[in-house]
Formats: C-alpha cells, structure tokens, sequence
C-alpha cells in the first residue's frame, strides 16, 4: 500500500480546553480523562468531497436566500478570507457553512425565545465552496448581539458560526467569526475560552474598506481560517 | 501558520447544518453490504441526554474503500455511498444512524470514525464506534492500547430489533463510563 501522508495534529496552544468553568454549559459536557493519542489511518486522511453541484445559486448570499417578500433587514456585510492549511497553502473545494443570528440578535430556531423580532426574510443560514485559491465569499446582514443566561447580564458579541469541511476528516472543525472593536468580547466566556490571546484575537475579523467592502451597498470583512495540513512540507 | 481555533457550535446549529435529505440516512435502496441502524444517546457527567448534540461519522463502504481520493482504491467506491452522515439530537438526546456495517481491508477491526458537537464544547471531540461482535477487535492496535475497563465504551452493542440490525452506541462526554476520546 502506498505511504499515506498524514497530517499535524490539532495545535492545543492555539484551542479551548474542553472544561472552562466560566463557560458553564462546559462543566458537565467536558471529557475529564486525558485524550487518547491516536495514529492517524485512512479513516481521518479521507472525508466527503464536495463539489459546486451540491450548492444552489443563492446559498452564499444570506439576505436573498430565504427572502419571501423583501430583502432581510439589517446592515449588508460581505464576508470574504481563505481557508489555508498551516503551511499556509490554500484549500480549495472545501464547504463552509455558515449560520448566524438576524440583526436584532435572534435565531430562526424555536429553542431562541429572545424578546426581539424575528426578520420573515431572514433564516440565517448560507454555504460556499471554497475556490482554486481557497477563497470564499458570501453576503449577509450584521448579526445582533444577544442574551444567553449564562451569567448575569450575559451577551454573546455579534458573531458568524463557520463549519468548515476541508480536505479530510482531520481538517474537520467549527468555530465563530467576530467583528472588530466589540465591546462585549472581553466578557464573552465562549471567546475568552481561548486562552491564548493571539489565538483569540485571530477569531476577530478585519474591516477592509479598500478591497472588500462595496460603494452603495455593502460593509466589507476578511477571515481567514487555518487547519492542519499535511505533516511534511508541500513540494510546490 | 498557527491553527484557528474552534469555537461550540452552539444550540442553533441546526439552522446552518441540518437541511435537505436527511444526512443521518447514508444507504438508499442499492447501497452494497449489510444495512444497520446505529442508535444511541449522548449524555453528560450527571447522565443527562444531551438535547443539542450533533455527531458526525464517516466511514467506509461495504469492503472498506472511502469515497475519496486519498485511499488508493476510491475509484472501486461503492457509488450508491458516500460515507459522511451527520445526526442531530434532539428527542431527549437521542440520535440515530441508517448506515452500513462499515467493511475492512486485511481482516482490520471494522470502525466508524465520530465527531461530537455540542453547546458547551468548545472544540469537537473524536471518537470511534467499534462493534461489540467482532472476532477482529481482538487484533486491533488502537482498541489493545487502551485500558480495557475503558474499551467497552467504543463497542456498540447489538440490541434485538424487528427492524434493520440495530447497534446502541451511547455516548458519555464525561462521569464513569466516560467515553474515549481520542487526539489523532
């Protein structure tokens, strides 16, 4: 059988840990027992393979996708980066799915019972290829802040979930987008989870109003993602 | 360049990634091999259900080839089988699988590989479903490596079923039973 090329493994300095007590929902959920170290096999070098077949048109603009009789309401943002492995070489054809809260801080979801309107034109949800570059690109609204009763007077920032499917099953993660200058994210113990500040710091986007952002229409972010890529270096 | 680091994926995460056909459904009618229900629940420390999970698999098909580039055999992939599956809890913590009996290649241990993801877990956890019923258990690297109290919370368990072969596999993020998780 052929040599298989295996991958860096997950960088812990650069991640929460399971348990994070401020986080409380942590306290319960967390594995308590140490991680098993794991040879990698074919089973975590392989993973689903997408293509553009298995997008709609609209899936990468969140403020048409589910429109029924209007445009969502909110402040139109593009969202734009690449996804990289941590030789920095891009990733194309790599799904990420995104989903968020509308402009006033509410879920489309029956479990969000936030006292704040729900937008009619607005679901929250979109997906987007990566291309050759490893680039996306998709178009959304703003999202709210919003309570969340972990502690008193808790707010989660306004944030973007981001699922990324990548390469194979180790590139597999999930994680959120932030906006820059937020107040509420040295209170937010799900960000300060992270307890390496640059690591937290690159989960916050950058304002781009040069390349990104629209005349007329749109306020431009950037967010690069990078997973783990493959243990040797890439001949290219 | 220095990983990104994840973040839970919430309560809500179904609005982005729960749609279309039903992902926890990974045969149709002419997927090869033999075709199991895998069912279980995900609990915390105090053994509650976990009502917002989502787990993930991915597996191989009937004779062990993924569907994908990596494995030198890929173009002889069962085209009626992907491989990924993707299940929400959320009836009291429980999830469920119609899949394949996941096939091997050098009589190896047959095992899905799982993903975990929560409100409340700040990055995913990995995990395996073995199968409780394999002779071929005995010979695997990964399962002997790990302390046998421990190595029956990997195994799923055949249940009686009217249905399709059905297979409980509970998973415990954390308490006695504990689940093993792993750092590939």
């Amino acid at each position: 059988m052929t040599e298989l090329v295996r991958f860096n493994s997950i960088d812990w300095d650069s991640q929460p840990p399971y348990l994070y007590p401020p986080y409380a929902s942590t306290v319960a959920r967390s594995p308590s027992r140490p991680l098993v170290p794991m040879e990698q096999s074919l089973s975590e070098l392989t993973g689903p393979v997408y293509g553009f077949d298995d997008l709609h048109p609209l899936d990468n603009d969140l403020t048409k996708n589910s429109a029924k009789d209007g445009e969502a309401i909110g402040e139109r943002i593009i969202v734009t980066g690449r996804l990289l492995d941590d030789w920095g070489k891009p990733i194309p054809n790599a799904l990420i799915e995104v989903w968020q809260a509308n402009a006033a801080g509410r879920y489309m979801h029956k479990v969000d019972q936030h006292d704040a309107p729900l937008d009619r034109n607005f679901h929250g949800a979109g997906r987007v290829l990566t291309n050759k570059n490893g680039e996306y690109k998709f178009t959304s609204i703003r999202p709210g802040p919003y309570p969340w009763r972990n502690h008193h007077n808790a707010w989660r920032p306004s944030h973007i979930h981001f699922s990324v499917i990548g390469v194979n099953f180790m590139q597999r993660m999930v994680t959120q987008m932030y906006f820059p200058g937020d107040p509420l994210l040295p209170l937010d113990p799900i960000y300060n989870g992270i307890t390496d500040e640059d690591a937290r710091k690159r989960l916050i986007s950058t304002f781009d109003h040069d390349t990104v952002s629209v005349p007329e229409w749109a306020i431009g972010y950037r967010f690069d993602i990078v997973v783990c890529g493959p243990r040797q270096t890439p001949f290219e | 360049m220095k990983q990104t680091a994840s973040q839970t994926v919430g309560p809500y995460f179904r609005i982005g990634l729960i749609y279309g056909e039903p992902q926890n459904v990974l045969v149709n009618g002419e997927t090869a091999g033999e075709h199991i229900m895998i069912k279980g629940l995900v609990l915390d420390a105090e053994g509650e259900p976990i009502n917002d999970a989502m787990i993930e698999i991915w597996q191989p098909d009937a004779r062990g080839i993924f569907n994908h580039p990596a494995d030198p055999l890929h173009e002889q992939a069962d085209p009626h089988f992907v491989g990924f599956g993707r299940a929400e809890n959320r009836d009291a913590g429980k999830f469920f699988f119609k899949t394949i009996k996941p096939g091997t290649r050098d009589g190896a241990a047959p095992y899905i590989n799982v993903r975990v993801f929560a409100r409340g877990i700040l990055i995913h956890a990995v995990t395996r479903i073995y199968f409780a019923d394999e002779p071929a258990n005995s010979n695997d690297d990964l399962l002997n490596s790990i302390d046998p109290a421990r190595r029956a919370t990997l195994m799923a368990q055949r249940e009686e079923s009217d249905e399709i072969p059905t297979y409980r596999f509970d998973i415990h993020m954390q308490g006695d039973n504990e689940t093993v998780f792993f750092d590939p």
